[in-house]
């Protein structure tokens, strides 16, 4: 008798080695994919989407290019959620992660194939995990009380950051930009109020911060172009025909003279609307949702300036940055509490006008303005300063900082090397593991910069040797240098979220002993 | 395939599109189902035990859930087969009653399938293995009652109950912070337990996943977190000594059941309107105000105008507020939910002593925390981990733990866990058979080596020699007559499961047999399977 398929019919299962060996291979994949993107002297990759246009995008920032994979191995699928996940957190180190997470499992074979259980390789590579980060914890540095130092900090991860990206070239420029920006921000992590607007034309190094605030946005026409010591209402209400909202309300009417009176007082009820801000004495109005043309041309008569359309986000900056509540009603002008600003003046960049708020208030909010070559540049550009931006806010919370160059990996891999001479049993062979693993990193690092880095390692390995040595990889000169004087650092709180999410994949992955993959569900004939 | 035929050997037509039938009778159909329900129990088998394996499961949408609960891969992985459902459901009603131990029932089941095929080659009637199978099953139950301990612990001294806990999670990717997790556990039981009259309420116990940071931040808040921020983004984000009104009408017009229409034809009547419908949010945000809530947390949406009235009147609001988390808020509050503004009254308001947003990570998210809640009855767990599926693994976890805390709560008996019981009820039941006369004799041996197969299972998986292993720890028990004896999964160097603080409920256990071998009676009773065949 045949043993009945208890599964549907698509559907099918792996068992024992081969499941584990069709994860190993997928997640290995998955890293040597992006493996080539590490590092200063890292490649980009090109992406170009299936969907219509075939957009293309040129990119180095590994949780961009795992995104748009369209992947099916399931363990593969376990390393593009955690560089996602890597990104959501602390924005950095994206490819990092899914490296060393690659080559965790990579030493995980070989040791499997030698025989040792799984379960085995695991403890090891906990214990291996929690040494690492104790080692990092003893050498982490911390500015935080002195605040100049702190700045230069803050000034030297950003251009570590930037410096594996296209913005390379200005990182001192974008880098400045960057730690202003999070200043201003006063410890909130909240990059929704840095707005990025990008313009193509000019160069990179034409991109500048702006004090004040850009609103993406025309002035109407005939309003004002310039006003001072501007009084600004910053609203979401419909300004279009005002709806009634009672439920079931229509208008039926019987003749002619009745749509025009209606008409009328509808018109009547816009106008009242319009009175009502202008008793507020503004002589700005930002609304988020459409201003129709016939109050539009009552703001104009009475001199005050209306900007439509202004989206929710750029809605609630502007809130922030003059200090202006966001009104849905106005029958009590008293008692709202209206935004300030020095200057509104419409300003050219480009070929396009925008809106630019300076002098104001609160400050909370601020805005860069990217310049660059094509939409390509640009949008690469935006995601390097927003890893920056990223990483930056959370070390102004967290304000451990190590160094960077492979430095951490080396510090890391000294120590766990010691733990696992000191560990009896079989686990020290995982431990071991985990620390060729870790050396993997710098390795890489001067792999994808053209050098020799079995040199370079072995030299930074005796560098090691002695306690409190500094020495990294300088990809720039090609040899082995002084992280300290090279001003390479990274924030502490990247490294630790790298090292543990790595090491948590691959424990999940290495815990799976059988892989069964359901029948895919059937699309619906849409024909 | 016939059933009847006529005198000149024509089949009668019994079953409706017979021909389109396959039919399985007699001793091939208890084969196949057999064969069905030991193929399900082969996939978990290697899933039981602190050093289990997990499985890794492509949904049909290729999603991805890598599981060690067996409740959870049996569920998702789609079986097609009756038998193999039957499996899926055994396991199912185990996480339903106890919450634990839902793979123990599904290798126990298989075990006891696997040795009625052995009697069934012998010729002994299914229906007598089915029915020695239920005296053995009587007779490990009581065994079990008897060597049960009795274990004491208080709202002070949960640290039994904690060691429970760390029992369960050990078999689960969780066990870096084992204790720690536990304690939350432990924790969040007792904080809603209602020690008086033995019982929780787990309902009460939210659990909340935000993927990011570490396992470690996990944490306990008393009180209650619900997946939201304020309507309007300039109200303050932390309220103290909060009044909180609970509403499920929105801040909108009032939408009448029945069927109507204003018609409006004069300019009057929509100017009127007009001022009706100004009047309508000005007066809803005004009760609010005169009860003195100073917050208002609603079900359903607020009109634009309706939400700047709220923020200009200083009243921070939250807005679409699901079903579940607003019932959990009005336990937690003492409030009422309040279906009508005109019903609210001072009495209705919930109060929390805290109530704050907090932002995570780098996006834009953002939770209501409440805390310090009048009735502190409700707790939330809040976990955080590397990834989606780990926070998913570690939600299952968890619920494992509340549940077997909540069994100890509810009934304070204990086995010893690692195979113990197992094998003592083993022994036990093997001693019976020899009082049973008649066949029943053989199913009653075949049950108890069918529950060495557990044990046997757990040696296996943690990479000791199973028959070896086995018979050690089983000749210890009968030497030294103490039901204590297990596997030693961990490696630690000894067998004694007191020591190494390994127990399971008294009625998870009994619960894992009975249902077992209810399910494995249910499978032999089958003698006849009517499928439509595919095509």
């Amino acid at each position: 008798m045949p043993i009945d398929k208890i599964f549907k019919d698509d559907a099918s299962e792996e068992k024992g080695e081969r499941a584990r060996m069709a994860s190993f291979i997928g997640a290995m994949a998955v890293a040597d994919l992006v493996k080539s993107t590490l590092g200063p002297k890292g490649m980009d990759k090109i992406l170009q989407s299936t969907g219509r246009g075939h957009s293309v995008t040129v990119t180095n920032d590994g949780a961009t290019i795992l995104k748009s994979l369209h992947i099916d191995n399931p363990a593969a699928k376990v390393l593009v959620d955690i560089s996602k996940v890597q990104d959501d957190e602390v924005g950095d180190g994206t490819t990092s992660v899914v490296v060393l997470a690659g080559e965790l499992l990579r030493e995980a074979e070989k040791l499997v194939t030698s025989k040792i259980h799984p379960m085995t390789i695991i403890a090891g590579y906990r214990m291996a995990a929690e040494c690492a980060r104790e080692a990092l914890l003893k050498r982490v540095m911390d500015n935080k009380e002195n605040a100049e130092k702190f700045r230069s900090d803050l000034m030297k991860i950003a251009m570590t950051t930037l410096c594996s990206k296209i913005l390379s070239q200005d990182k001192e420029h974008f880098a400045e930009m960057a730690v202003d920006a999070i200043f201003r921000l006063k410890g909130s992590t909240n990059l929704e109020s840095i707005q990025i607007i990008k313009k193509p034309g000019g160069s990179l190094r034409d991109s500048f911060l702006d004090e004040g605030f850009i609103l993406d946005k025309k002035i109407g026409i005939g309003q004002p172009k310039r006003i001072e010591n501007a009084k600004i209402l910053v609203a979401n209400t419909a300004m279009d025909t005002d709806k009634v909202k009672i439920y079931g309300a229509r208008v039926r009417v019987d003749s002619m003279t009745k749509v025009a009176e209606i008409e009328g007082a509808e018109k009547e009820k816009m106008k009242d609307k319009v009175n009502k801000i202008l008793a507020h004495g503004i002589n700005c109005f930002v609304n988020r949702q459409l201003i129709y043309n016939f109050p539009e041309e009552l703001f104009a008569d009475a001199g005050v300036l209306a900007i439509e359309h202004a989206d929710f986000e750029g809605i609630e900056r502007l809130g922030l940055v003059t200090g202006g509540e966001i009104a849905s009603t106005f029958d009590n002008p008293e008692s709202v509490k209206l935004g300030h600003c020095k200057l509104i003046e419409e300003i050219m960049i480009g070929e396009d006008k925008l809106i630019h708020f300076s002098g104001v208030a609160m400050g909370q909010a601020c805005s860069i303005v990217l310049r660059g070559a094509s939409h390509h540049v640009l949008d690469e550009a935006e995601r390097s300063l927003h890893d920056a931006l990223c990483v930056l806010s959370q070390t102004v919370n967290d304000s451990r900082v190590l160094l960077g160059g492979g430095w951490p990996e080396m510090v890391m891999a000294k120590e766990v090397d010691e733990l696992a001479r000191k560990t009896a049993g079989k686990k020290s062979h995982a431990i071991e593991a985990f620390s060729r693993a870790l050396v993997a990193i710098p390795t890489t690092i001067a792999d994808n910069a053209g050098l020799d880095s079995a040199e370079l390692v072995a030299q930074l390995r005796a560098k090691h040797h002695n306690e409190g040595c500094n020495a990294g990889i300088d990809v720039i000169s090609g040899a082995v240098g002084d992280m300290e004087e090279r001003g390479i650092y990274e924030a502490f709180k990247v490294k630790q979220a790298v090292l543990l999410s790595a090491t948590e994949a691959a424990e999940m992955i290495l815990r799976v002993d059988e892989i069964i993959t359901c029948a895919p569900r059937r699309r619906e004939d849409r024909m | 395939m016939a059933l009847a035929f006529d005198e000149f050997g024509r089949p009668f037509i019994i079953l409706r599109e017979q021909d389109q039938k396959t039919r399985l009778r007699g001793i091939d159909a208890q084969k196949a189902n057999i064969a069905a329900g030991k193929a399900v129990a082969r996939i978990l088998r290697s899933s039981l035990g602190p050093k289990g394996m997990d499985k890794m499961l492509q949904g049909p949408d290729g999603d991805v859930t890598i599981s060690n609960d067996g409740a959870t891969i049996l569920e998702q992985m789609d079986v097609d087969n009756q038998i193999a459902k039957l499996m899926v459901e055994l396991s199912r009603s185990q996480d339903y009653e106890i919450g634990d131990g839902t793979t123990g029932v599904v290798v126990m089941a298989g075990a006891l399938l696997e040795q009625a095929e052995r009697q069934l080659d012998r010729g002994i009637h299914p229906i007598r293995i089915a029915e020695g199978y239920e005296t053995a099953s009587r007779v490990a139950v009581e065994h079990l009652e008897r060597i049960a301990q009795k274990f004491e612990f208080d709202v002070n001294n949960y640290e039994p109950l904690v060691q429970t806990c760390m029992t369960t999670l050990s078999s689960k990717i969780v066990n870096r912070c084992k204790r720690s997790l536990a304690e939350i556990a432990v924790k969040a039981v007792l904080a809603v337990a209602d020690l008086e009259r033995r019982d929780v309420n787990l309902d009460l116990i939210k659990v909340e996943g935000k993927v990011g940071g570490k396992l470690e931040d996990t944490e306990l808040i008393y009180g209650i977190l619900v997946d939201k921020d304020m309507s309007h983004p300039q109200m303050p984000k932390q309220i103290e000594d909060a009044h909180i009104a609970i509403l499920t009408c929105p801040f909108e017009p009032p939408k009448p059941k029945t069927k109507h229409k204003v018609d409006i034809d004069t300019v009057e009547k929509f100017e009127t309107l007009r001022k009706q419908e100004q009047q309508y949010f000005d007066e809803m945000v005004q009760k609010c105000k005169d009860v003195g809530a100073t917050l208002v947390i609603c079900q359903w949406g607020f009109d634009d105008e309706a939400n700047h009235l709220l923020m200009h009147r200083n009243l921070p609001a939250v807005r679409w507020v699901g079903g579940v988390e607003l019932e959990l808020i009005a336990i937690a509050t003492g409030g009422r939910i309040v279906p009508r503004f005109q019903e609210l009254t001072p009495e209705k308001l919930g109060k929390a002593g805290m109530v704050r947003e907090k932002s995570f990570g780098t996006t834009k998210e953002r939770m209501l925390y409440i805390e310090h809640c009048a009735n502190s009855k409700a707790v939330t767990i809040f976990i955080r981990g590397g990834n989606k599926m780990m926070i998913e693994e570690t939600k299952r976890s968890i619920h494992d733990a509340l549940c077997v805390a909540r069994n100890l709560i509810r009934n304070n008996s204990i086995v010893y866990g690692g195979g113990a019981a197992e094998i003592t009820c083993s022994l036990a039941v093997d001693a019976a058979a020899d009082k049973y006369p008649g066949v029943e004799q053989y199913a009653i041996r075949a049950f108890a080596e069918a529950l060495d197969s557990v044990p046997m299972a757990l040696a296996e998986n943690s990479g000791l020699q199973p028959i070896e292993t086995l018979s050690a720890v089983k000749s210890q028990q009968i030497k030294e007559n103490i039901p204590f004896y297990g596997i030693d999964c961990n490696d630690v160097g000894t067998n004694d499961m007191r020591e190494q603080n390994v127990f399971e409920t008294l009625i998870g256990k009994q619960q894992q047999i009975l249902l077992a071998t209810q399910v494995v009676k249910m499978i032999l009773k089958i003698d006849d399977v009517i499928s439509n065949s595919e095509y």
